[in-house]
């Protein structure tokens, strides 16, 4: 195995990060220009939304319901059971909902793209493309990006009030507590940095979802195992990504909205 | 080592018009491994150049070169007046409208069906009619006799079959220039004679300049003796019509450089050792 040196792999690090900073940038540039491709935009946001339901669904029911569970045996022994409609409420409208459904959406589709866009590439079809007068940019990743974002918002969305639901059914049917008080006290707790947050976090992680899996594809090498190491990487890295930015979003908006 | 062999302008080149494609010392390297060293030639109105060179010559490359799909080190590209090298890529998609490109591999969109495939550049202009774009559809396609594939899809098209239809798509806009990379590359010798006779058809038809990389020395020879007759709807031997010129150069590459430039005469009457030993 070839060794690199630590200088040579910094380099190509921060080449990565310019090219990826290029392609992001002109993702979203291309938007605002002609051609718009508002056909191509439908077609990947009936894709990555109503594809990604099923898994959204799931996840989020489950989130909730799991939460539930685990939140009621620590919230019992203070004997404050009546706020578990609260505290699954919160966990999953700030955190749990954006950041799960980003997950999910990055493996099904930041892998997709890469794959995709990468097959292209090692097939010349991004070059032939170009060479008749198309932009790739406008054609293939800016619809992407604007499907991302936009169906993740409300991919969120579902995650979050599939989650109450799951919260719901474990609360009242397995735990024996009225429904009306857990999603009364659900409701109450939620102020609007909460929902701003929730719904800020997909915006973010949309874009970053699709940026990534498209900047992965579009700089695939080396034949079919390129496109294979691509669509690993776009994937790890989204998720690593959003997992990091999470973070940094939270800190931010926490500190802009005063939270102690 | 032998010496290059770079003879003087061909007297079939017609001389009026400005060259289409003009090369000026052009250099590239990939990986600081030169690729092309210096590199200069004209492509002259109505002019088809074959380009030779062993594998990893750079023969793709001033392919690319020359449609702006990636910037040299060094040197001027000129193609149809404008210079490449200086312009946007925006302004090149412009530029790319006005010349057709049949890929190594056909590079056909997968996704989408022949016709789709054939219109696409028409589709992506906005300003023809649906009932236009499917009259030049089908135009393209009876050009490379392939009008009966138009609802499959590239999978289920033979390779020569997927060459034709990227040569329909090449075409269909009526381009002032063809770059051609290795057309009959991997294909058998009938499907190959099949190609050539469509290339020949489109120059000797419509007059289109075009750059032909091959591999196959003997397919640019036969484009070389060989005339599209429209009566007859075939190819036909020049010897049948000796008043006609073909405007058909040969320009062979060795370790980045140019090594001959000049019509079939000339190649025939080189006595540079390699490309004796290249054409033999």
């Amino acid at each position: 195995m070839e060794l690199t040196s630590p200088t040579d792999f910094a380099k190509d690090k921060i080449i990565a990060l310019q090219e990826y900073s290029v392609l992001a940038g002109n993702a979203v540039t291309s938007l605002f220009g002609r051609p718009r491709y508002f056909a191509d935009m439908i077609q990947q946001a009936d894709l990555i939304g109503f594809g990604s339901l099923p898994i959204v669904v799931l996840t989020g029911f489950f989130t909730g319901a799991v939460l539930t569970l685990n939140s009621a045996n620590s919230l019992e022994r203070f004997g404050s059971l009546s706020l578990l409609g609260q505290l699954v409420s919160v966990g999953m409208v700030r955190e749990l909902g954006p950041v799960l459904t980003g997950l999910m959406v990055a493996g099904r589709n930041s892998s997709g793209m890469a794959s995709e866009l990468g097959s292209m590439i090692v097939t010349e079809q991004i070059d032939a493309m170009r060479a008749l007068g198309t932009d790739p940019m406008k054609k293939l990743v800016a619809p992407r990006v604007a499907a991302t974002v936009f169906m993740l918002f409300f991919l969120s969305i579902i995650s979050d009030l599939l989650g109450l639901v799951g919260g719901s059914a474990v609360a009242s049917l397995l735990l024996g507590l009225d429904y009306r008080q857990y999603w009364s006290s659900a409701w109450q707790i939620l102020k609007f940095a909460d929902v701003f947050m929730g719904l800020l976090k997909p915006v973010v992680f949309g874009f970053i979802i699709s940026t990534v899996g498209c900047y992965y594809g579009m700089s695939a090498k080396g034949g079919t195992q390129g496109v294979g190491r691509a669509t690993t990487q776009a994937v790890v890295t989204a998720s690593v990504l959003i997992l990091l930015v999470d973070f940094f979003v939270t800190k931010f908006l926490m500190a802009i909205f005063g939270y102690s | 080592m032998s010496t290059s062999t770079i003879p003087e302008p061909s007297p079939a080149r017609p001389q009026a018009a400005p060259p289409i494609i003009v090369f000026e010392k052009v250099s590239i390297a990939f990986d600081d491994k030169p690729v092309l060293r210096e590199v200069s030639f004209e492509l002259e109105k109505g002019e088809t150049k074959a380009i030779f060179g062993v594998a990893g010559a750079g023969k793709s490359t001033i392919l690319k070169l020359a449609l702006g799909l990636i910037k040299p080190d060094s040197g001027d590209i000129r193609v149809l007046g404008e210079d490449v090298t200086a312009m946007a890529e925006r302004d090149l998609f412009e530029l790319r409208r006005k010349i057709g490109m049949v890929f190594q591999e056909s590079a056909l969109f997968d996704s989408l069906n022949v016709r789709d495939n054939v219109a696409f550049r028409l589709m992506e202009e906005g300003t023809v009619s649906p009932e236009d774009i499917e009259a030049r559809v089908h135009e393209a396609l009876s050009f490379v006799e392939l009008e009966n594939t138009i609802d499959l899809f590239p999978s289920e098209l033979s390779g020569g079959m997927r060459r034709r239809v990227a040569i329909a798509r090449a075409i269909i806009t009526h381009p002032e220039v063809i770059l051609y990379d290795s057309p009959t590359g991997g294909l058998d010798p009938v499907t190959s004679t099949t190609i050539i006779e469509l290339i020949v058809k489109q120059r000797d038809v419509s007059g289109t300049s075009s750059l032909l990389v091959t591999h196959r020395l003997q397919d640019a020879f036969v484009m070389a003796s060989h005339y599209f007759d429209v009566q007859t709807g075939h190819m036909w031997p020049l010897k049948d019509d000796p008043k006609r010129k073909i405007p058909m150069t040969f320009l062979i590459l060795r370790d980045g450089k140019i090594i001959f430039d000049g019509n079939v005469q000339q190649l025939s009457e080189c006595r540079d050792e390699y490309i004796r030993e290249y054409i033999s």
